[in-house]
């Protein structure tokens, strides 16, 4: 799309919405948030950078194939369902873990990586579909 | 004893690697499991002997009741021996026979494979596990018929296999629900302690029938007797283990198991010698026209299947001490014939008995194996086929003297007598024109049949051992009762059952002598018969084919907007028929919309949708419909779910900017060109639509809401997830396998339309390839 005002805010644009995706993905446990929706805004941050700046810039700018994107977090999912078997627990058990780093407790847990793996799948599936259409502008 | 049935599997999976670095000679290392198993198996003999039946299992769905068990009596143990140890030399044979193959460690994975089901299905106690190896047998055998997968024959034969025996075993796994249903019973060992509920349960018939068909489809009854023969298409080794030994017994082996229960009915006693006694005769008349020594077997084998049945019907001790005796026989003769047939195939090239002759001298010990088989088969003494025709006539003529069914016994006898004898034929009479000059074959080949032509002599000449350890704990077992049986090698005097051996092996030897006039006669009915079942099968699945393709252009006609008015139109009348039969539920107008904000979101919604209705330009529609989308995530806010309020905009904000994308590059007009009939319709189905779900909330809301699922979800979030967001504890926690569900969805979904848009404009940005092929006439406007 030819638009200066885009073409020059959506970088920007782009990677506030990326840094809050992640911020939304990470409170999602506790506060209004999560995988689905962190995904879902981080796939418009894709989308409205492409628009502005060029499909190829996009690509570029993210490495790998959205698809691989996607695939990677529905292992990660799946994955992280299974570590619970180790330990006895049925499957997809959540299992947690609260090491101290300098006073503070950071809750790490098998059910996070379930959520970033969520976020993952929405991210790449929905980017590679709006890229792909993008595209044939 | 629970892990050895499973062995098998896991010397399957070593199969190909073992294959790629010895070669051939891995087909005598692969042996060793089966040999050890058989040897782990004859362990338990003497146990079983003395009437003991082991048993073990582990859970393995215990909410269902279902467990992984296994029971072991003289009936298993019987066939699981037979299994194991003709499976070993099977196995050293197909190493032999396939040396030098490219597919044979896939070959010997599947060979194995199937020697695992098989085993299983004979020691299962459980229902379900009885099923799953049953089916296991089948598919199993369908990879090894389709072997040679580039002749079209050997597919043919594969899938016919498949659909008839899956088919039954479908029929089968009815029956088992019915059992269970009926008895509450789900091991088999229950059942056999229970044995009159089933006879007495109204469903008795229904069961009956089901579990009939199954074993009828496996064991190749008539009419399903076809896939057999055809089935003859798969590798000798395969023929020898699976069509002749062991699988198609696995539908006599079902009837066997559940005889105690089942059986002695009138039901049982009449249709199991019907169609057995047709099954035996069938078997043996179309055998006698073959000339192709494996196509003889497969029909003789057809032919025991039915003799097998018809003796399990008849439900007598020495009937059934009979049909266990004539298995045991069977089993021993026709793997050691097959191997025999394959090897004269091997070394000559050919397996025409008309073309073959003079290989006694040239294949001696080939020639000693198949003199045993056949002589076996043939039922002459001493052997344990002898031993299996007399007892058989006794428990024959026990019953009925000059029946119908001691005729039918001894007609079809004297016809496998008369085949025998043809199978015979080629170790004597003048040679053909043979491909290749025949010579022995290697020991891998010869060892197999003459091992198992030496034990059933060996049976017959120590009889009272293998009536003691065998026969008789098998027919225990069958008729479910301690049988006390005295079998004899020579007969001591002149009684009926000898008198009907001396016609059997008279007329078998007239027959022999004729048995070329006998071969024209039955080509001659066949072709006054014409249509078969085999013929029938393609037909059937033609018509499977075809009916199948119609309906997919009925309900899928690829046309969008049907799809899309018959989704609506159906949705509506879900929502509105019971309206129509209930009423309207009773109306009052909501009281609490005094907050202004609730005008605000009701006014813009309402606007939102007066400008989609009258757009004129499909993109401002959409943008329009977006509106609709952003006011129900405000109610959302409004009513305290920030969470599902913020997905509501992201979903929207992304279904606009991507149904606008969408927008841009189809090849639509950018305005709406529907007529006036078109627009009329369109109107009333989202009308209905809209009404139906308004009523259908508005119903809703008028129930209390049933707090009870919130509330749990409430307390535990913290507790057990760590979390206070309930939403989204819900989503990675209490119900993740669904989100993991979910998210599989998406990936796929997202994967398709992928695969939609690639197929598009995008693909015509290419050069044409060659040839041009077909495109829409549209494709440069596109992309220009």
């Amino acid at each position: 799309m030819n638009s200066l005002i885009l073409r020059t805010i959506s970088p920007f644009l782009a990677a506030l919405m990326m840094l809050f995706s992640v911020f939304v993905l990470l409170r999602g446990h506790n506060e209004p948030g999560g995988g689905f929706i962190g995904g879902l805004i981080a796939a418009s941050a894709l989308a409205i950078y492409g628009i502005g700046s060029g499909v190829d810039t996009v690509r570029r700018a993210i490495v790998v194939h959205p698809n691989a994107i996607a695939g990677a977090g529905l292992f990660m999912s799946a994955l992280s369902g299974l570590a619970s078997l180790p330990a006895a627990r049925p499957i997809l058990t959540g299992l947690w873990w609260l090491p101290t780093i300098d006073g503070i407790e950071i809750p790490l847990s098998t059910v996070l990586m379930f959520d970033v793996g969520v976020y993952f799948v929405v991210l790449g599936s929905l980017a590679s579909i709006a890229l792909t259409l993008e595209e044939g502008d | 004893m629970l892990w050895l049935a499973l062995a098998p599997f896991a010397a399957a999976a070593l199969a190909p690697p073992l294959v790629h670095k010895l070669g051939a000679k891995a087909g005598w290392i692969l042996a060793v499991v089966p040999a050890a198993l058989f040897l782990g198996y004859a362990s338990m003999v003497p146990l079983v002997a003395h009437g003991e039946t082991l048993r073990a299992g582990v859970d393995w769905a215990p909410s269902l009741g279902i467990r992984y068990a296994q029971m072991i009596d003289g009936l298993s143990l019987t066939f699981a021996l037979l299994v194991t140890g003709i499976g070993t030399f099977i196995v050293i044979y197909a190493g032999g026979y396939l040396a030098g193959h490219h597919h044979q460690g896939r070959f010997l994975a599947f060979m194995l494979l199937f020697m695992g089901s098989m085993l299983g299905l004979v020691v299962a106690d459980d229902l379900i596990s009885l099923f799953v190896f049953y089916e296991l047998t089948s598919i199993t055998s369908f990879l090894l018929i389709g072997f040679d997968h580039t002749r079209e024959p050997a597919r043919r034969a594969a899938v016919q296999a498949l659909v008839v025996t899956g088919g039954g075993g479908l029929a089968l796994l009815a029956g088992l629900v019915l059992i269970r249903l009926v008895t509450g019973e789900t091991s088999v060992s229950g059942l056999l302690a229970t044995p009159d509920v089933l006879r007495e349960a109204p469903a008795y018939t229904a069961i009956f029938v089901l579990v009939c068909l199954g074993a009828f489809t496996k064991s190749a009854q008539v009419p399903f007797h076809s896939w057999l023969p055809n089935a003859m298409e798969a590798p000798t080794p395969v023929s020898a283990y699976l069509h002749s030994a062991t699988m198609v017994k696995a539908g006599v082996f079902v009837l066997m198991r559940f005889a105690p229960v089942l059986g002695d009915t009138a039901l049982w006693g009449t249709v199991l010698p019907i169609f057995g006694g047709a099954t035996f005769l069938t078997g043996v008349i179309l055998g006698v026209r073959q000339t192709d020594l494996k196509q003889i077997l497969a029909y003789t084998t057809v032919a025991s299947l039915g003799l097998l049945v018809m003796l399990t019907g008849m439900g007598s001790e020495h009937a059934i001490a009979g049909a266990v005796a004539y298995l045991i026989a069977h089993a021993l003769f026709k793997g050691g014939l097959f191997m025999v047939a394959g090897c004269i195939d091997h070394e000559t090239g050919t397996r025409d008995i008309d073309i073959l002759g003079g290989l006694a001298g040239k294949m001696p010990l080939t020639f000693v194996a198949a003199l045993l088989g056949c002589l076996s088969m043939a039922g002459l003494p001493p052997l344990i086929g002898f031993v299996a025709k007399e007892v058989m006539y006794d428990g024959l003529w026990e019953l009925g003297g000059v029946s119908i069914a001691t005729i039918v016994a001894v007609a079809g006898n004297a016809l496998m007598f008369c085949i025998a004898g043809m199978v015979l034929l080629p170790f004597f009479k003048r040679a053909g024109a043979m491909p290749k000059k025949p010579h022995e074959g290697p020991a891998s080949l010869w060892l197999g049949p003459m091992v198992l032509g030496l034990t059933a002599l060996a049976a017959a000449l120590a009889l009272d051992g293998a009536v003691e350890y065998f026969v008789a704990p098998m027919t225990s077992a069958v008729s479910g009762h301690a049988a006390e049986l005295h079998l004899h090698l020579w007969p001591t005097g002149l009684y009926p059952p000898v008198i009907l051996t001396l016609v059997t092996i008279g007329s078998g030897l007239v027959l022999l002598l004729l048995y070329k006039v006998l071969r024209a006669a039955v080509a001659g009915l066949l072709d006054v018969i014409g249509w078969g079942p085999d013929r029938g099968f393609d037909q059937l699945l033609g018509a499977l084919v075809r009916c199948a393709y119609s309906v997919t252009l009925l309900i899928q006609p690829g046309v969008m907007q049907r799809y899309v008015t018959a989704t609506f139109v159906i949705l509506a009348v879900v929502l509105l028929a019971p309206l129509l039969i209930d009423g309207l539920p009773a109306f009052t107008w909501p009281t609490n919309l005094s907050e202004p904000h609730y005008f605000v979101v009701l006014g813009s919604a309402v606007a939102g949708l007066w400008i989609v209705i009258i757009a004129k330009k499909r993109l401002v529609a959409i943008v329009s419909l977006g509106v609709q989308g952003v006011m129900v995530a405000l109610i959302f806010m409004l009513y305290g779910a920030p969470d599902l309020s913020f997905t509501q905009f992201m979903v929207e904000t992304l279904s606009v900017i991507i149904l606008a994308l969408v927008m841009t590059r189809l090849d639509l007009e950018a305005t709406d060109h529907r007529t006036i009939g078109h627009k009329t319709k369109d109107a009333v189905i989202s009308i209905a639509c809209g009404l139906g779900f308004a009523v259908l909330l508005y119903g809703v809301v008028q129930q209390p809401l049933d707090m009870r699922l919130s509330d749990f979800y409430l307390k535990y979030a913290y507790d057990v997830a760590h979390g206070r967001n309930v939403v989204n504890v819900i989503l990675v926690d209490f119900r993740a396998l669904d989100t993991l569900g979910e998210i599989a969805v998406v990936m796929s979904a997202g994967l398709a339309i992928l695969a939609l848009l690639r197929l598009g404009p995008l693909a015509n940005r290419e050069p044409a390839p060659p040839g041009g092929g077909s495109r829409p006439s549209n494709a440069s406007e596109v992309s220009a």
